[in-house]
């Protein structure tokens, strides 16, 4: 079980939409010091997280990288190759967007992507440490189910990387979250978290989600 | 909160419906013709608004819901005619701006609106516009829409259309802005910001989870108006539902369509089908309004008090529910929710000045 006393409770969310501010108001609840930026200058969300998330800081995305080893990145997917492909080097980047043609439009490199559309955000930023998670429950069930560390009726959430050391850190920030972490192993396999996935939009205990997870892999290997 | 100001509206996204449950199918245009008679139904119980979305998919009919409300129009007198929700993105405004005026003209001032990006997505393919680019063309559009209402001549300069010189609009309204014009959002904190911005009253769709969630974002939207210096302007929901004469009734009616239309997104979205459990979870405690009139009228007055509302807009449509399922809710909700919602609310409001203001000591007789 990991230990909430070593963690450096800091969290970097770049992306002020509905899974931006969700995400920021679990990570305040659980004791983190947030800053999140959004698309335009720190003027145009002051509001938005002063309302909606209280206790986070609205800053820039520079600020916002300054602030922390991990980063959650939640813009539109269409919009990520806006960012500097190299201003999250040697962070944790925590990809929690998903790929829908019907919102994002046809993105012929993001529909194709056979390694997944994390290896496609992974291309874009080669210096940061990708983990594909935080993307797999519909923001109001991420809202809904989160539960202190001693609940029983716990949700599982999945994290899926190439580097072992960055998806411990989020599994530990997932548990911090209010949530089960599962880990499901290297980060092609964030293919399984997104749309069309046997965990995508499912509140699953840990046990389930592992279960899906395999299960699904296993499925992935026979064809 | 001022009682008499309510308003109880009816959605529909002119879904093709059946002569019987589960029975044959109406044909499209007959579809077209059920929706002109439910709201001259509407308003014969008494509803304040009917509104028609835009939707380009098959088994919905509301692709030019302006031809149906003038149609509405010539049959009714009271009730105010609008949308749910235009797709402003992806339509001119100019256009847009002639076929309202003209709407408000021929209804003797019953036209509104309300503008959003819509969540089903087919009109940018359609049109021939970019996905990518709906942040950009809903700002640009709703900027020129607003002047459109506003002003007489107009000239403007953009990159969305071509721009205008001294341009007259004919029709033109009888006063400037006459036409209500609301914005609708599904929660994305900066379409709150952006109608706080334009001074535009608030419509929250809320289709899934506990509409309470959405307190958050009334309170960001009081906020901004103040600090744009906007007065307090009106907040609405829009949630789906059936009111049948019991709760039974109305729960086992509804489901299947229900199921059909979750089944149908959950298949373009990769999300999982929806189940009994999460359709019962969200009757019991969701966004579901779906039941008997007092089952009903208490959920929307729960959410009216919670969320601090003025409107609310009830999406009778679904799938292919029948005709007769969809008259007898649009009967109900018009004769018996909307009135007891009234009640419920002025009774509590009654309850909360008495707590507040304790009685004068010897005021007793």
């Amino acid at each position: 079980m990991f230990d909430a006393k070593n963690l450096e409770l800091k969290l970097g969310i770049v992306g002020a939409g509905k899974i931006g501010t969700g995400i920021a108001r679990a990570a305040v609840a659980a004791g983190y010091d947030v800053a999140i930026s959004g698309s335009g200058t720190v003027d145009r969300i002051a509001l938005t997280i002063e309302v909606l998330v209280p206790g986070a800081r609205a800053a820039t995305t520079e600020d916002v990288i300054e602030h922390s080893d991990v980063v959650v990145l939640a813009v539109p997917t269409h919009r990520f190759r806006e960012l500097d492909g190299d201003a999250f080097a040697g962070k944790i980047l925590i990809d929690a967007m998903n790929y829908w043609e019907p919102i994002d439009g046809v993105d012929a490199e993001l529909a194709s992507a056979p390694r997944g559309t994390s290896a496609v955000v992974a291309g874009h930023f080669p210096s940061a440490r990708i983990v594909k998670s935080l993307n797999h429950l519909g923001y109001h069930q991420f809202e809904e189910a989160k539960r202190p560390l001693e609940a029983t009726d716990r949700v599982g959430i999945a994290a899926a990387g190439d580097d072992r050391e960055a998806v411990a850190s989020v599994m530990a920030l997932i548990e911090a979250l209010g949530f089960d972490a599962v880990d499901a192993g290297g980060l092609e396999e964030g293919i399984a978290l997104g749309p069309g996935g046997p965990a995508f939009g499912r509140a699953y205990s840990a046990v389930e989600l592992a279960a899906a997870l395999d299960h699904g892999a296993a499925e992935r290997a026979s064809a | 909160m001022n009682i008499e100001e309510l308003e109880f509206g009816l959605n529909t996204f002119g879904e093709v419906s059946a002569e019987t449950p589960g029975g044959e199918l109406l044909t499209e245009a007959e579809t077209v013709r059920l929706v002109i008679d439910e709201a001259v139904l509407a308003e014969s119980v008494g509803l304040d608004v009917f509104s028609i979305g835009e939707h380009y998919r098959n088994g919905h009919v509301d692709t030019a819901g302006h031809m149906i409300l003038g149609t509405i129009a010539g049959r009714t007198d009271k009730i105010r005619l609008g949308t749910s929700v235009t797709v402003l993105s992806t339509q001119d405004p100019v256009r847009l701006f002639h076929n309202f005026s003209t709407l408000d003209a021929a209804s003797n001032g019953r036209a509104q609106l309300i503008l959003g990006r819509a969540s089903s997505t087919d009109s940018f393919p359609l049109f021939g516009y970019d996905l990518a680019d709906y942040e950009h063309l809903f700002e640009e559009k709703l900027e020129l829409f607003m002047r459109l209402r506003s002003e007489q001549p107009v000239t403007w300069d953009g990159t969305v259309r071509p721009g205008l010189t001294e341009q007259h609009m004919s029709p033109a309204l009888a006063t400037p802005a006459s036409i209500p014009t609301w914005i609708g959002v599904g929660g994305s904190p900066q379409s709150v910001i952006r109608a706080a911005h334009y001074g535009l009253p608030l419509m929250l769709a809320i289709i899934g989870g506990q509409p309470t969630r959405f307190a958050p974002y009334v309170d960001l939207y009081y906020r901004a108006l103040d600090q744009f210096g906007h007065p307090r302007l009106p907040v609405g929901q829009h949630s789906l539902g059936l009111v049948a004469d019991s709760d039974k009734e109305a729960i086992e009616a509804y489901w299947p369509e229900w199921n059909r239309a979750m089944l149908g997104a959950s298949l373009d979205r990769g999300f999982p089908a929806p189940t009994r459990r999460q359709y019962d979870g969200e009757v019991e405690h969701g966004a579901l309004f779906v039941g008997s009139p007092d089952t009903v009228a208490a959920k929307v007055a729960d959410d009216m008090m919670d969320l601090d509302l003025t409107r609310f807009d009830f999406k009778y449509d679904i799938g292919n529910l029948s005709r007769g399922l969809r008259a007898r809710s649009i009967e109900l909700f018009g004769s018996e929710v909307a009135p007891r919602v009234r009640k419920l609310l002025a009774d509590r409001m009654a309850a909360k000045t008495s707590e507040s203001e304790p009685v004068a000591a010897g005021s007793e007789v």
